[in-house]
């Protein structure tokens, strides 16, 4: 069934990981991935690699939920490998055709594989570990220096909270229109491409109707309660760094120059 | 009356084999008869919906098997479209599925994924529209132009244009206003006398139950705990209170004045039922 796909990955648990300030977790999020592609050698890698593994051991999520959302880009780290590891420049190990294999090659395909598998093993952290809603709070507050060009972030944080929201509410709708079409014989596994596309014209119509009727709905009863957007308003749950922030923020600062070094010195 | 649908040992479980596992039907079995109509009451979440989506093959059940005239409609997957046509499922809500341009286009989905020829089609629309009380004017409108309860009539028309042999409705009076629900409920008893199908209704409104039911199904957590006439369904009061459901108002009131001396016949269902004994006791004694 439908309903069955889970979005959004929040894995709810207690862990330290789970306990960060969610701005920090963003921003360790975007330094980690800047780390990753300033790598120039095996030394800084494996740094980077050992700060993955070590934030993946901390999240204290099953790591099979890790892999499994791997899977999903497997091909993805395949094909670039096998591209780059014709590609290298220098002289050839082994050749045949006009593929030829040099040592350029090789570290390039195993640095492209690695790289792309900490990048997703690192925002899965995120994604894990920290709830949507915390997520966009984070983001809006992260945001919010964008105000001095009349950005507004409130509302863009907002449009994130209610889509995320209305996400397994749309779900559940589209599976009771699917089941009532079905009722009345609508066929949709079936025929050719054009066909099923064509199907799928029962399903569409009725749900963006009661999507527009909810979004309605729901402005409406915001206004009600006085919403007008983010001028002035408070939060009821206030972001606070803790003493495990700054301590997260000084392992990755330190994760950071270590890289340098490495690049610099190895 | 010969059986016409048959569902032995029914059970569905909503998630399985993860955490959020919950048995949503349990154990289910009962025979439904050609001809008859069955109310169908129980708690928010007793399962009744689920119930009803596993006698059409919109839900297959975690075992337990439903058969249509003896043959288990999920043996073979082909022809499950062909169970939907002949099990008609009205939603919750139906107004929310109506999705062509006119309401005579709408109607007529069911019927055209049927194959059926063009002028069976409109004859069909025509007839479904009359049994749902779609004025014909109404017939080439925007189904999104006209009112609640006429959206409801139009939802409901698409069903009955299929021309089911089992009607399920699942609580076709929510939401409609007093007036609504009334005409609604004697159109699909018009419907059920003309066609002679069967019937199933669920609702939470005991008073529609027992003027329209010959048996009632009571669902409690999953469990079909009763399943009998509507007057000896209704005679458990005690028990039917304790699932947090009730008995029809009128049934309180004429059993609490039997059991204080006025010699009225035991379960009355209808306040017309009760009116006439009331006047016949009167008249008897002389006092009108």
């Amino acid at each position: 069934m439908i309903r069955d796909i889970t979005l959004g990955q929040y894995f709810p648990g207690n862990g330290i990981l789970h306990r960060l300030d969610p701005r920090v977790k963003v921003l360790m999020l975007i330094s980690v991935i800047v780390l990753i592609f300033c790598t120039f050698n095996f030394f800084a890698l494996s740094v980077v690699v050992a700060l993955v593994a070590a934030s993946v051991i901390m999240s204290k999520v099953p790591l099979k939920l890790y892999l499994k959302s791997m899977k999903a880009i497997i091909i993805v780290i395949l094909i670039t490998s096998l591209l780059n590891l014709f590609y290298g420049t220098g002289e050839a190990i082994a050749q045949w055709w006009i593929f030829k294999i040099t040592q350029a090659g090789i570290r390039n395909a195993v640095f492209v594989a690695v790289r792309i598998i900490s990048l997703v093993m690192v925002s899965s952290v995120l994604t894990f570990t920290t709830s949507p809603t915390d997520l966009t709070d984070a983001l809006e507050r992260l945001m919010k220096p964008l105000g001095i060009f009349k950005v507004k972030t409130h509302e863009i944080a907002m449009m994130m909270t209610i889509a995320l929201r209305f996400v397994p509410t749309l779900l559940e709708e589209t599976d009771k229109i699917m089941s009532a079409q079905k009722a009345r014989g609508a066929d949709m596994e079936s025929g050719n491409l054009i066909k099923r596309i064509k199907a799928l014209v029962p399903i569409l119509i009725p749900l963006f109707v009661s999507a527009f009727r909810r979004a309605y709905d729901l402005a409406m009863a915001m206004e009600c309660r006085c919403y007008q957007g983010g001028k002035g308003r408070t939060r009821m749950k206030q972001l606070r760094m803790h003493g495990r922030d700054f301590a997260a923020v000084a392992v990755v600062a330190a994760v950071l120059a270590g890289v340098i070094l490495c690049n610099i010195f190895l | 009356m010969s059986t016409l649908l048959r569902c032995d040992n029914l059970c569905f479980t909503y998630g399985k084999g993860t955490p959020f596992e919950k048995d949503a039907v349990k154990n289910v079995s009962l025979d439904i008869r050609k001809g008859e109509v069955i109310g169908v009451i129980g708690h928010t979440g007793s399962g009744k919906s689920t119930l009803m989506q596993m006698l059409n093959g919109l839900i297959k059940p975690t075992s337990g098997a439903v058969y249509l005239e003896d043959a288990d409609i999920n043996a073979d997957k082909s022809k499950l479209r062909d169970v939907r046509f002949r099990v008609g499922l009205v939603f919750q809500y139906p107004e929310n599925q109506l999705f062509e341009e006119t309401v005579r286009k709408d109607i007529s989905f069911g019927p055209r994924n049927m194959g059926l020829p063009e002028d069976a089609i409109k004859e069909r629309v025509k007839r479904a529209a009359e049994f749902a009380g779609l004025k014909s004017e109404l017939l080439d409108r925007s189904p999104f132009d006209l009112s609640g309860g006429e959206k409801r009539r139009a939802a409901i028309a698409g069903v009955i244009a299929m021309d089911p042999e089992i009607l399920i409705l699942d609580e076709p009076t929510a939401g409609l206003d007093p007036m609504g629900r009334d005409v609604l409920l004697s159109q699909i008893e018009a419907y059920h006398n003309a066609r002679n199908n069967t019937v199933l209704l669920v609702s939470h409104s005991m008073e529609d139950i027992a003027s329209i039911a010959d048996r009632v199904l009571v669902m409690n957590k999953g469990e079909c705990v009763m399943f009998d006439t509507t007057q000896s369904v209704f005679s458990r009061s005690a028990e039917l209170e304790a699932m947090g459901l009730r008995v029809p108002q009128i049934t309180k009131i004429t059993t609490e004045l039997r059991k204080r001396g006025v010699p009225l016949s035991e379960g009355i269902l209808t306040v017309e039922q009760a009116f006439d004994e009331i006047r016949a006791i009167l008249k008897k004694e002389g006092r009108i």
